[in-house]
């Protein structure tokens, strides 16, 4: 059953256009990664489908009542505010301490109920992240970089936590990510994306792709290919 | 028992202290001390057009607290930095404001009172005032408290959530519009930010949650005002100022005992 769609959308800042003519689905417990180049309107679709910015043409149609888990990008929690996990996990309904351990528990963190969110490490603070996006039982989890910021080790054990909570949940994953090698292994498809779609399929299928190459660079089994950028095709 | 100045000016002090309370929070953790001290600033134009057409005060100052917060949400992001633009409405609406006064033939008015408060002369009138302030801001705040707080944390995770953050400011825009209005009587439009600002500043050394931090500062502010009336009762100073002072020394208590806990 479909979860999500994006159909036709495309997005500009100002008169800057940053997506063209997007579509794409989610179903049930489909694992989708999106990967780009930095300014490729990744994050803008990711912001598209959460409703934090509006299409000027097309539309996203989501499921009725459709939960979402959102992870963003390793966020600041001001100093200023003060904050445990335990009230940061019942920001947006009201759970039990056993709930909130429960989901800690998931997420791989369980023993920060009671620690100030901004004395986190990067890499609990992503999990505590995890563990609120999981309050509620999503039927959809979005990661926009969530790994960001974490080393290496760190990011691929960030990820194989996501892949175990989606296994033990069954919940959709829509993440974007520049770290290919660590993701694409465990996504059901890839959407390359630089301002629209320039391939997408099963993951070895597009690692194959000439547009994927011409993104990423040709060496793609290496991790040095993930950030060269060879050169950069035409538009719009 | 409210024919006593000072009781009338004690519960005023303490209304003004418990309607500041989350506002104050909201106000250091979005960063927006120039925010507050601009729409107070503001409001000596809503003072000044209040006079000029006759109205209450109390409404030329929401209504000119309420339209400085709005253009100022509306056109920052452009070409203009926010804080420049706050700087340019506010002592822009503080001058227009005190040359339109100027213009007020017949009316002499007590300018002091306006920049410093005049606690001492709250009127029943006035407290009924405070009192409407106080449901308003109280009501907005429990309607819409976790909304408001998800908006503060990050914008995306209240998108996310079907929270628009954009919604929830506006919300806030308006409690500070009310609080503003209903303070200058207090403390006046100069020191209205420290009334917003210390005693929530001195509440962060020793709150764990968001909602600790209200009480605590509302605890704050309202020892604030009680013991600053009293000193300046008994020491003959000003009033609006002397409760400044309490809240200040309060903060720096604060301050210095977190500081000796964590080494």
């Amino acid at each position: 059953m479909k979860l999500l769609s994006t159909n036709n959308i495309s997005v500009k800042y100002g008169s800057n256009i940053v997506l063209r003519d997007v579509s794409l689905s989610i179903e049930e417990g489909e694992i989708i990664t999106i990967v780009g180049p930095n300014g490729s309107g990744k994050t803008s679709l990711v912001k598209t489908i959460i409703g934090a910015v509006s299409p000027f043409q097309g539309s996203v149609s989501l499921k009725e009542n459709l939960r979402i888990g959102y992870i963003p990008q390793r966020i600041n929690i001001d100093q200023t505010l003060p904050m445990t996990v335990q009230r940061f996990l019942n920001l947006t309904h009201k759970i039990s301490k056993n709930e909130c351990l429960s989901i800690l528990r998931t997420a791989g963190v369980p023993d920060l109920l009671q620690n100030q969110m901004s004395n986190l490490s990067g890499g609990q603070f992503q999990k505590v992240l995890l563990a609120r996006a999981l309050q509620g039982s999503p039927d959809i989890l979005i990661l926009d970089e969530a790994s960001q910021g974490l080393d290496q080790a760190g990011s691929a054990a960030f990820y194989k936590q996501i892949e175990s909570v989606r296994n033990e949940k069954g919940c959709a994953v829509l993440m974007i990510s520049h770290e290919l090698h660590v993701v694409m292994s465990a996504s059901d498809k890839v959407i390359c994306i630089n301002g629209h779609i320039c391939c997408s399929g099963e993951p070895e299928a597009v690692a194959n792709m000439p547009e994927y190459h011409g993104l990423f660079g040709t060496g793609t089994e290496g991790t040095l290919a993930l950030y060269r950028h060879k050169h950069d095709h035409n538009h719009f | 028992m409210l024919d006593d100045f000072m009781v009338r000016a004690s519960i005023a002090g303490v209304g003004v202290a418990l309607i500041a309370s989350p506002l104050g929070c909201f106000v250091v953790w979005r960063r927006m001390a120039y925010f507050g001290e601009a729409t107070a600033h503001a409001a000596m134009l809503g003072i000044a057009l209040a006079l000029l057409v006759e109205v209450p005060i109390f409404a030329g100052i929401l209504v000119a607290a309420l339209l400085m917060a709005l253009t100022v949400t509306q056109l920052s992001g452009r070409n203009l930095a926010s804080d420049t633009l706050l700087g340019v409405t506010a002592h822009g609406g503080l001058s227009l404001g005190l040359v339109v006064a100027s213009f007020l033939a017949g009316v002499r008015i007590d300018l002091m009172s306006y920049l410093f408060g005049d606690i001492l002369a709250v009127t029943r009138m006035d407290l009924f005032t405070i009192f409407i302030g106080f449901l308003v801001v109280i009501f907005l705040m429990f309607w819409r408290w976790s909304k408001m707080l998800i908006s503060t944390l990050n914008e995306e995770l209240a998108y996310s959530n079907g929270i628009n953050p954009r919604r929830e400011k506006f919300f806030l825009t308006i409690a500070l519009a009310v609080t503003v209005a209903v303070s200058i009587k207090v403390v006046g439009l100069l020191l209205i930010s420290a009334l917003l600002i210390i005693p929530a500043a001195a509440a962060r050394t020793i709150s764990r949650t968001p909602e600790e931090m209200v009480i605590i500062t509302a605890v704050i502010g309202v020892i604030s005002a009680l013991s600053g009336l009293q000193f300046s009762y008994s020491l003959n100073t000003p009033p609006g100022p002397s409760i400044v002072c309490v809240s200040l020394a309060l903060f720096l208590v604060f301050r210095a005992v977190s500081l000796v806990r964590s080494n």
